[in-house]
């Protein structure tokens, strides 16, 4: 048993996909959540356990949109994919061919037939396909391998290679919501990195992947799919550096107390029975470094919240420099009334926030 | 955010009540306003779901889309919605008032009073102009005719969205943003885009903590979402089942309930908001909100266009310099207006504060030509001083008047003074400072600036593709699918 598989305790890993690797990026610099998801914790399970759940809900009337959204665009051999492919990548028409990469239901299976039929592609084997729906992809992530699925990937004249993603929200007149973007870049980005280690591994050139992916998603109002292709390179970088941190987890694992477990312990009919003020306790030997965008990013974020109250981080970034760095909001109030004497590192901050205090003072009574 | 305003979010956390950030109301607040609360249906390219909309709190409408994907309905709700919107918009096209425009060489007519829509949120103005985006271009005749109200829903709602972005416009105004503006809390600005959250650190109800009060609003089924966006587990539980059991009273209950928190806490935001006093400037500022108002009940009497899909090249430059100046305007009246936002400009060094302890009112420069009456006076700054000989600044006491910097030793600052002293050379009583008298004074201007030139319509380069055709609607634009 490994360190990772003693924190997990006797479940199996929770299984990451593309939108949770990405997620491993929000918060890079947080043990915490490197560590859980090295150890393929289920976070959502242990944040409701311990009475601080998540709120990560999502609507069936979106998925039901999201769904309708790409079945319509691959209906017929995704024939009006096709078009837009051919429209956004010059895709040349008489070489459309289709692998229906879903219908295999085995996934190593699965995962071995991409693999066969996207490197013979890259080989530029007669024959070899253009269109690649639902291949599934593999990707290690600290240590453990995780199956990946992009929505289909392309391929054009001269051998390269398109991650195709599809999104259901809507582009208006050329502009669609930037964070809905920024984070379909990003998971597209994990599908990049994904097919370039399997071409690599392949002995291919790894950048025949392209770092443009192509975006589809309704246009205006109306059903009708747009193209858009968007340049990954930024969070490719971003993935690769968090990807070998999660690598180098060890270290930070060694550090922790060598019989600290997340186990739940539950009893022969699956209930939990691990005291959470255990739990708790175990959460607090990892450190973490919250920051108020974790509740849109992590299934920890309330506890995390709940547990840097009193820190000036959990007011926000701007507002921790703004006071100077100083980390907590007790320090930095007893600096700006005079009550506290600064560290010789902290004499400017508290000069600054005397000052602020001061005014602040003078114009609120 | 500003260090001042950082340290207030921390006084919040010790005090468990927000802190003020403003000393006066920097938005102008109608004693009629519109309220108007969106919510659209998940994953659809914004569907109207439902709204709450009413001007008095307590005759809320409630609009509801039985069928969201169902094209009719929605252009049934748009036409409801027109109604009463477009029939509040016309309750202000009454009394005019007679303005001098172009420095005094022309009058113009403008109306003395304008409408205000006030929405929860960010993603309430959001809806509000791509719900206007979805409307404007709509036909009333033909193959695709909808009620001749849509179109022109369509066209004040882009209005709207558009006045939004322009800084200091009271006319389409978010609760959060406006609330967000006078009071800091002790939480994120994340957190503080929940209207629930954020008036539970303003007005936390008795016995309990602003944390205590936003720990509770953040649960959706005490405060249900403030919308656009609904909370996913009603969806799933409460508004699907609603829809598919076809009985619309079951359904405009169930939204109802979801909107009504809302409606509430955006009456109690106005409440709050009316509490404070008014800026000097907020009544300069809504009057050209009233102008710009006029001036598109003219152009829509007048058959206009409807407004473009995307600004063309010189518009959207001449746009992005026209919101800047207005931004440094905004930020210059806020401080004049307010001790509390002009000293953010004391502590970055842009302003300071202190007392005359020297003034020769009499002084006259003979230097030029003429002999001027140029007064000297010296402040004793109490803030430190990181402005230097040359510069010129105003103080929001007495804004009329210039003050150039002579020279700077220590905390003492020697001004020249013109403006604001009559014409004769000596200083009438009063128009300059005496000796004792406290005075803030900043580099900040609200004076004049003339706009940059742009090339005009019909002028512009080749490179920005060269002279834009008016923008016509087309039939693509009436039929533009909506699904
Ligand atoms: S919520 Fe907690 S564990 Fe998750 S990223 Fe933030 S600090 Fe780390």
């Amino acid at each position: 048993m490994t360190s990772l598989d003693r924190l997990r305790g006797d479940v199996q890993p929770k299984n990451h996909n593309a939108r949770t690797i990405a997620a491993l990026t929000a918060n890079p610099g947080c043990s915490r959540r490197a560590v859980m998801d090295a150890a393929g914790i289920d976070k959502s399970r242990l944040a409701s356990y311990i009475g601080f759940p998540a709120r990560f809900g999502q609507s069936q009337f979106a998925i039901t949109r999201g769904n309708a959204f790409e079945a319509q665009l691959k209906a017929n051999g995704c024939a009006e994919l096709l078009r837009l492919l051919r429209e956004a990548l010059k895709l040349p028409i008489e070489e459309a061919s289709y692998d229906d990469l879903e219908s295999l239901e085995q996934m190593d299976a699965r995962a071995a037939r991409s693999r066969q039929l996207l490197t013979r592609a890259a080989s530029g084997e007669e024959g070899a396909g253009t269109l690649f729906d639902h291949p599934l992809l593999r990707l290690e992530v600290g240590g453990r391998w995780v199956y990946l699925e992009p929505d289909l990937v392309a391929l054009r004249t001269g051998g390269k290679f398109y991650v195709v993603e599809i999104k259901s929200f809507a582009v208006i007149d050329g502009q669609a919501d930037g964070t809905k973007v920024s984070a379909a870049a990003t998971q597209s980005a994990v599908y990049v990195l994904a097919l370039r280690r399997l071409l690599a591994e392949a002995g291919h050139d790894p950048l025949l992947v392209s770092h443009d992916v192509v975006l589809v998603c309704p246009e205006n109002f109306s059903n009708r799919p747009v193209a858009t292709l968007v340049d990954v390179r930024k969070k490719l970088s971003v993935l690769e550096r968090q990807l070998s941190r999660m690598a180098r987890i060890d270290a930070i694992v060694e550090s922790l107390s060598p019989d600290l477990t997340f186990d739940l312990a539950p009893d022969s009919s699956g209930v939990p029975q691990r005291p959470a003020s255990e739990l708790v306790d175990g959460l607090g030997q990892v450190d973490a470094r919250y920051s108020p965008e974790c509740l849109a990013n992590c299934e920890l974020a309330f506890f995390c919240r709940h547990e840097a109250r009193g820190t000036t981080a959990s007011l926000g970034k701007s507002v921790r420099e703004e006071l100077g760095g100083v980390s907590s909001v007790e320090l930095a109030l007893s600096l700006a009334s005079g009550s506290a004497s600064p560290e010789p590192d902290q004499e400017e901050a508290a000069a600054m926030l005397r000052y602020a205090a001061k005014l602040r003072a003078e114009i609120v009574s | 955010m500003s260090a001042l305003t950082a340290l207030a979010r921390a006084s919040a956390v010790q005090a468990g009540v927000a802190q003020p950030i403003a000393t006066v109301r920097h938005v102008h607040l109608s004693s009629r306003p519109l309220v108007f609360i969106p919510l659209s249906l998940a994953g659809e390219a914004h569907a109207p779901l439902a709204a709450l909309v009413g001007s008095s709190v307590e005759s809320p409408q409630l609009l509801v889309v039985p069928q969201p994907r169902n094209r009719d309905q929605r252009f049934g709700f748009a036409a409801t919605l027109a109604e009463i919107l477009v029939s509040y918009v016309d309750s202000f096209c009454g009394e005019t008032e007679t303005v001098a425009v172009d420095r005094g060489r022309d009058v113009r007519e403008r109306y003395v009073d304008a409408p205000q829509i006030l929405v929860p949120n960010g993603g309430g103005i959001g809806f509000v102009r791509l719900f206007g985006r979805s409307t404007r271009f709509r036909r009333t005749t033909g193959e695709w005719a909808v009620d001749p109200a849509v179109p022109l829903l369509g066209r004040w709602l882009t209005f709207f969205a558009e006045r939004a972005e322009y800084p200091g416009s009271s006319m389409l105004v978010s609760m959060t943003g406006a609330l967000g503006m006078h009071w800091a809390t002790g939480q994120s600005s994340v957190e503080d885009a929940n209207l629930a959250a954020l008036l539970g650190w303003i007005a936390p109800p008795a016995g309990m903590t602003g944390a205590e009060a936003a720990l509770e609003a953040e649960d959706p089924l005490r405060w249900p979402p403030a919308g656009p966006a609904t909370d996913p587990t009603f969806d799933n539980e409460v508004l699907a089942p609603a829809i598919e059991s076809g009985s619309l009273s079951t359904l405009e209950k169930a939204l109802r309930d979801q909107l009504e928190p809302t409606w509430e806490l955006m009456w109690r935001g106005v409440s709050l908001l009316r509490a404070l006093p008014a800026g000097s400037r907020v009544e300069r500022r809504w009057a050209d909100d009233r102008g710009a108002f006029t001036g598109y009940v003219e152009y829509v009497a007048e058959g206009g266009f409807p407004q473009a899909k995307l600004d063309v090249a010189v518009a959207a430059a001449q746009r992005l310099a026209k919101l800047e100046r207005a931004q440094a305007l905004y930020d210059a009246q806020r401080a004049y207006d307010d001790p509390l936002v002009l000293a953010e400009y004391r502590l970055t060094g842009e302003a300071f504060a202190g007392s005359v302890v020297a003034s020769s009112p009499d002084r006259l420069d003979a230097s030029g030509k003429k002999r001027v009456l140029r007064p000297h006076i010296t402040v004793r700054s109490d803030d430190p001083v990181r402005l230097g000989p040359g510069v010129t600044v105003v103080s929001p006491a007495r804004p009329a008047q210039k003050g150039r910097i002579v020279s700077v030793s220590g905390s003492d600052v020697v001004l020249e003074l013109s403006g604001g002293m009559g014409r004769g050379l000596t200083a009438p009583p009063g128009s300059v400072p005496e000796v004792g008298e406290r005075l803030t004074y900043t580099t900040l201007t609200e004076s004049y600036q003339a706009p940059a030139a742009f090339p005009s319509r019909d002028e512009t380069p080749w490179t920005h593709g060269g002279p834009p055709a008016e923008y016509v609607p087309d039939n693509e634009d009436a039929a533009e699918e909506w699904s």
